[in-house]
């Protein structure tokens, strides 16, 4: 019911006395309003959601999940084909990157 | 292409007035002056400068193409162009998705009183450089002023006449099951630059209108082979539309390979934001073509050494299962219909 | 793009229906509340690819379908007079009233405007002091905070040519009212991520016990789902019926407290109609009495607009998951997207319009 994209919070100023930020979804900025989530800090991803940030995404938790999807992949590259080796590689880079981008 | 007309050495010619005024169009001295100054010197050639009513022509014992069609873009100007040369290219575009190549312009203005002078002057250069860029020439025109209100700042009709080289046939209806078709490169990005360049929507982004003149990389792909038998470029109502015209008109399916279809992360992103599905947002400098699958790898090559062609890619094929309509593979591997959009596409939160 | 495009993963996705094909032994009835996922669910076929396996029943999680008729005709009515700047999310434009949608207002003369976010019709209220703003503040939690910040800015900054129409919704009570249905037939729920990360899951738990349902909100993209659905299924197989989070990336326990606050500050909870289900206590938002002068309805006076809903259109059974689009005769035939009978076709999440779009055949 509510479209809410995740976007990287780049700059973070005050508007009308209101907390704001300038988030990157992949090239294309738009501001936000961070009055939500005050604990927000420059480079940190959020979901926006008409034009308010509804919460800091929680990148351990992130991490977790591609951790559990590389078990769940493990398991079944074990019958040994090969055929998942490159899901293996993509899911370690996702979780390398997050770790990266601390 | 990209033109900054802001930096062409060419300055307003001194005016009147600053801004069009109703008597501009209405026939008198003004009017002749506003030709003479502003339109004459950027459409310069000889059929045009002996300002009769018509424009009279020799033209090849050949097939003609003829296409008419009507901008009223908002904003006027938008990342990567503006009314004028979407106005020529469009029109361009329009006569040779037939195959044909275009040759002489028409051009009417309706103007609203007020407008800036400067900026009409802005909108006749580029114009005049997307001419030259597509190799049309622009013989005949009109222009009109209009009171306040009773038009949004500019609209420009432009007609086109083409050529069609002979053996050439291509229309939406000649469409044979097996037919690859071929997607010139990324969607989306005019109707994207135009969106997000509205006042009220306040985004920041690097997404350019695509708006270019084909005719050249049509030429390219013609000379590869003769054997196109549809191609149109996706335009309003996106690629989805014209897929699904495709099918309707040739009577067959066509399946599509939405992993293929290339798309800048810039406009994806936008996209996303704005809940927008790319495939029903409009192009401007994008074809579409059904090819046999003998011919499909020299076309394809042919259109990748073009500039406007580099990110050619395959993305779909013409099948006999469910004729007229349009299929997606989804990433469960099974199939969902991939529809016209019903209107407008309006950013949306839910 | 991060956070999403692993999310679409095709491999990864194929392996977790594995999953829970593996786990299924019995054909179970899940819901899913809201009206993006019935989208990403029709749009990637995981309905056809569980079918025999689980069926899938839409909810009524779509603030565009469930907007009543009366409230439709109210924004109407105000956004039409002269004096008015009416500004909406794009959804609402083409949900039909009784006699005519927003757009028809717009082509009459009306200053109807699409924003993206209600503080853009805070400045639009700045910028035009010689106007009224009016905002139609639809949809579910995840949005009531906006609609709320966009109030208290405008009294803040003494806009009193600003104010809204609220006509929001809560999820629990509608969830309560269809499993209190003698027609009930949902075992499972997917609860709405966004919904959730404004206000947590706390209120779910009394819910999953007191009714026995497992309930796990989720995130949107084809993983998230399917990671939900391999959830409840785990949980209904053996038996258990708790909340458990699926869309850990985003949604804590407790929610956004800074949001939820702004809310109690503005809004109060009120009895609201459903588009095609009626009345339910306690089910949505209005503004309070600190507010009242914020209140469009009261403002422009429409509160005699009164009218019924008609009855040639299911939506209602279709938002309680009662029947499926395609159950209705008049599905594909007299009502299309384009001219659409009822509001489930209208919005792009509505289910009749994502069978619709993506498998009529």
């Amino acid at each position: 019911m509510c479209l809410a994209v995740p976007g990287k919070v780049i700059e973070i100023f005050e508007e009308a006395g209101l907390k704001m930020g300038r988030i990157d979804y992949a090239g294309t900025v738009n501001n936000a309003c961070l009055e939500y989530v005050p604990e927000i800090q420059v480079g940190q991803y959020t979901v926006v959601h008409a034009g308010f940030a509804l919460s800091v995404i929680n990148e351990e938790e992130a991490v977790k999940s591609y951790e559990a999807w590389e078990e769940l992949i493990e398991t079944a590259s074990q019958s040994g084909d090969g055929r998942y080796d490159d899901q293996l590689q993509t899911i370690r880079d996702l979780k390398e990157n997050v770790e990266d981008d601390d | 292409m990209i033109v900054d007309t802001s930096t062409l050495s060419c300055p307003l010619p001194i005016m009147d007035h600053d801004t069009v005024q109703l008597a501009h169009g209405s026939g008198g001295s003004l009017s002749a002056s506003l030709i003479e100054k502003l339109f004459l010197p950027r459409f310069d050639n000889a059929m045009l400068n002996q300002l009769e009513d018509q424009a009279v022509m020799e033209l090849p014992a050949c097939r003609l193409a003829f296409s008419t069609d009507s901008f009223v873009v908002d904003p006027i100007f938008f990342p990567g162009g503006d009314i004028g040369d979407l106005a020529i290219n469009g029109t361009a575009n329009d006569v040779c998705m037939s195959g044909a190549v275009p040759l002489y312009v028409s051009a009417a203005f309706i103007i609203e009183e007020g407008f800036a002078m400067e900026s009409l002057h802005r909108i006749l250069l580029s114009m005049e450089q997307a001419g030259k860029q597509a190799g049309v020439t622009v013989v005949t025109g009109d222009t009109k002023v209009v009171n306040k209100g009773s038009c949004d700042k500019i609209f420009i009709t432009t007609t086109g006449l083409g050529s069609v080289p002979d053996g050439v046939m291509i229309s939406a209806g000649g469409i044979q099951p097996g037919d690859k078709i071929i997607l010139s490169g990324t969607i989306a990005d005019h109707g994207m630059a135009v969106m997000t360049s509205r006042e009220n929507l306040s985004f920041q982004t690097r997404i350019q209108s695509d708006t270019a003149a084909l005719n050249g990389l049509v030429e390219k792909m013609i000379k590869t082979t003769t054997e196109i038998h549809a191609m149109r470029d996706p335009t309003r109502g996106g690629l989805a539309t014209t897929l699904n015209e495709f099918a309707s008109t040739s009577n067959v399916g066509i399946k599509l390979i939405e992993g293929n279809i290339p798309i800048s992360p810039d406009v994806k992103g936008a996209c996303e934001i704005l809940g927008i599905d790319p495939l029903n947002v409009a192009n401007e400098g994008k074809l579409v073509a059904a090819v046999p699958p003998d011919k499909v790898d020299a076309v394809l090559d042919a259109m990748r050494k073009h500039p406007l062609g580099r990110q050619a890619a395959i993305i779909g094929e013409a099948v006999t299962d469910h004729k007229g309509m349009v299929a997606g593979e989804t990433l469960l591997g099974v199939s969902r219909i991939v529809d016209m959009p019903v209107g407008e596409q309006l950013p949306r939160i839910c | 793009m991060k956070y999403l495009d692993e999310y679409r993963d095709p491999t990864l996705a194929v392996k977790i229906l594995e999953e829970i094909k593996n786990h299924v032994t019995q054909p179970w009835v899940i819901m899913e509340i809201c009206g993006g996922q019935t989208h990403a669910i029709v749009r990637n076929g995981i309905d056809q690819v569980l079918q025999g396996k689980i069926e899938l029943v839409h909810g009524p999680g779509c603030p565009v379908c469930v907007t009543p008729l009366e409230t439709i005709d109210r924004a109407i009515d105000i956004a039409g007079r002269p004096e008015v700047i009416f500004c909406s999310f794009g959804d609402m434009l083409r949900v039909p009233g009784s006699a005519k949608d927003l757009f028809m207002v717009k082509s009459e003369g009306g200053d109807v405007r699409i924003v993206y976010s209600p503080l853009e019709a805070v400045r639009l209220a700045r910028e035009n002091p010689d106007r009224e703003v009016v905002f139609f503040a639809v949809g579910f939690e995840t949005t009531a905070p906006g609609n709320a910040m966009a109030v208290m800015q405008a009294d803040k900054e003494g806009l009193n040519n600003f104010s809204e129409i609220v006509s929001h919704v809560l999820v629990p009570p509608a969830m309560k009212a269809l499993l209190s249905s003698p027609d009930n037939r949902v075992q499972g729920y997917l609860a709405a991520g966004h919904v959730c990360s404004i206000m947590g899951y706390k209120e779910y738990e009394p819910i999953a016990r007191q009714y026995k349902v497992p309930i796990v909100p989720t995130g949107f993209e084809p993983v998230d789902i399917l990671e939900g659905l391999l959830m409840v299924v785990k949980q209904l197989e053996e038996d258990r019926h708790q909340v458990e989070n699926q869309y850990v990336r985003v949604v804590r326990r407790e929610g956004n407290k800074a949001a939820r606050d702004i809310i109690q500050k503005v809004f109060k909870v009120t009895d609201r109609k459903w588009r095609g289900i009626g009345l339910l206590p306690a089910s949505g938002l209005g503004i309070c009495e600190t507010y009242a002068a914020f209140d469009a309805e009261k403002k422009f006076s429409v509160d005699a607009i009164h009218v019924t809903e008609p009855d040639n259109c299911i939506s209602g059974l279709v938002l309680q998951g009662l029947k499926k689009p395609v159950d209705c005769p008049a599905f594909g035939r007299e009502c299309k997207p384009e001219h659409p009978l009822g509001a489930t076709m209208v919005s792009s999440e509505g289910a009749c319009a994502a069978y619709h779009k993506y498998h009529r055949n």
